[in-house]
């Protein structure tokens, strides 16, 4: 192993920890806040199984709205309501909450994109087999488009990573933070080579892992 | 065993059925034919409440579905089963799980489900594709798994929409069979839709032509068998229904 890697270790894997927890917290998001939102942001769609206009059009400009900003600037934004969340807005706790944030509505889209690509006809047979609206969503839509759900996961875990980069505003840390503290304002340009190198086997390894178990769920 | 009385619907300003009367009886196969956009999928599809009738009663064992509750609509929906034009099975799930979902929505016991389902899979010939996959089979037998997940709740009647149109006229020939055992020895009532007259004449007792979303005529018919139909050029059903389109 390089020296400057050895000599920096004890940081690098805080650093990676730290990211670590980042990335949980905003996979956290997507699953329990992001695919429920999707789910009803598919249901409440015109001529869907919960049509409505009124809670269709909150959820879609909600998650357009958190969408459209510039992720540094959402970060700022909200600081005030993060200092309610946490305590504080300083730190890698304080950072999770805008990444939880981005993280389910960043998800939420392509939830209800994968659900849209079910077959009309399969919901059709649901129905007339007496199927409740739930028994859809777990039996017939959740299964169908499961490895869409699985490939929008992973395409949006790569999207955390790099938001979670920029938590260094806040001190959120990480290992992108790292890069920019030693590698770029120290000059240590070898090192922010390493950690790119990192960072490119990490993305590297969840792409694999999503496409090679969204191809083994896929029948179709 | 089934009726549908005054039904009409409306999409918007459009009337796409307009006044529908008639009753299916017990243990008959009755057939629903016409030009497309002639309203005869919609009539068949008010029948389990698929489409909501507009206005009018459709009474299933003495129940009107139209005015029914969502709850009383899916248990009603459990004892009617309904066969389509793309088989619409779940891509995802083998052959076994597809049939065996039926049961699960029913609430069949569990202990009980296995021996069901791969006796329904018998009946339609599929026994042992039993692990594949809807995207392993051909189109004649993903139809059969999809006839098989109907029946699996003994169903007393079975609604199929355009069960053949995409299927080449070989299987057509033996999904009519099977269609036919299912009504001759299960003694289920079926209707059934189809723009093709030679589906309708081979297996129906009755034939209603339906036009611009009427009714034009409901005639008792003489089912001509499976058996080459090219013996039988000139029928009673061909000219009713070059008048009624």
């Amino acid at each position: 192993m390089p020296d400057i890697l050895v000599q920096y270790e004890q940081e690098i894997i805080r650093s990676i920890m730290q990211t670590g927890i980042m990335l949980g917290i905003s996979v956290l998001s997507a699953v329990i806040i992001g695919l429920p939102v999707g789910t009803f942001l598919y249901l409440t769609s015109k001529g869907k199984l919960l049509e409505n206009k009124v809670v269709y059009n909150v959820l879609n400009l909600l998650v357009n709205i958190i969408r459209s900003f510039p992720f540094l600037l959402l970060v700022i934004f909200l600081i005030p309501f993060t200092r309610i969340v946490v305590g504080t807005a300083i730190g890698t706790a304080a950072a999770c909450v805008p990444l939880a944030i981005i993280a389910f509505a960043h998800y939420a889209r392509f939830v209800e994109q994968s659900l849209l690509e079910v077959p009309k006809g399969v919901i059709e047979a649901a129905i007339s087999m007496g199927a409740s609206t739930k028994d859809i969503i777990f039996k017939f839509l959740f299964v169908e488009a499961r490895s869409g759900l699985i490939l929008g996961l992973t395409t949006s875990i790569v999207s955390f990573i790099s938001y979670s980069t920029i938590m260094g505003v806040v001190g959120g840390g990480g290992i992108g933070d790292f890069a920019v503290r030693y590698g770029y304002q120290q000059f240590m340009v070898d090192l922010m080579l390493y950690v790119i190198i990192i960072m490119i086997i990490l993305v590297q390894i969840i792409q694999i892992i999503g496409t090679t178990v969204a191809r083994k769920l896929d029948k179709r | 065993m089934l009726e549908l009385h005054n039904v009409t619907k409306r999409y918007e300003q459009q009337l796409v059925v307009n006044d529908v009367t008639l009753t299916i009886e017990s243990g008959e196969i009755f057939g629903l034919i016409g030009q497309s956009g002639a309203g005869k999928s919609t009539i068949l599809r008010m029948m389990n409440c698929l489409e909501k009738p507009t206005s009018g009663e459709v009474i299933v064992d003495g129940r009107n579905l139209a005015s029914s509750t969502a709850r009383e609509l899916r248990e009603a929906r459990k004892s009617i089963g309904m066969i389509f034009q793309h088989f619409n099975l779940v891509a995802n799930k083998t052959v076994y799980d597809n049939v065996e979902l039926a049961l699960v929505l029913a609430h069949y016991p569990k202990s009980k489900r296995k021996e069901r389902v791969l006796e329904c899979l018998r009946f339609v010939g599929l026994e042992e594709m039993h692990r594949k996959y809807p995207a392993q089979l051909s189109g004649g037998q993903k139809q059969r798994v999809a006839i098989a997940r109907a029946l699996v709740n003994e169903p007393k009647i079975l609604l199929c929409d355009e069960p053949t149109s995409s299927l080449d006229p070989k299987t057509t020939a033996e999904i009519l069979q099977v269609l036919q055992q299912i009504n001759e020895r299960l003694g289920v009532t079926i209707a059934i839709v189809s723009h093709e007259m030679d589906v309708i004449k081979r297996i129906c007792h009755r034939v209603c032509v339906v036009s611009k979303g009427e009714i034009y005529k409901i005639v008792p018919i003489e089912p001509l068998g499976i058996a080459s139909i090219e013996d039988h050029p000139q029928t009673f059903v061909d000219e009713l229904l070059r008048e009624g389109v």
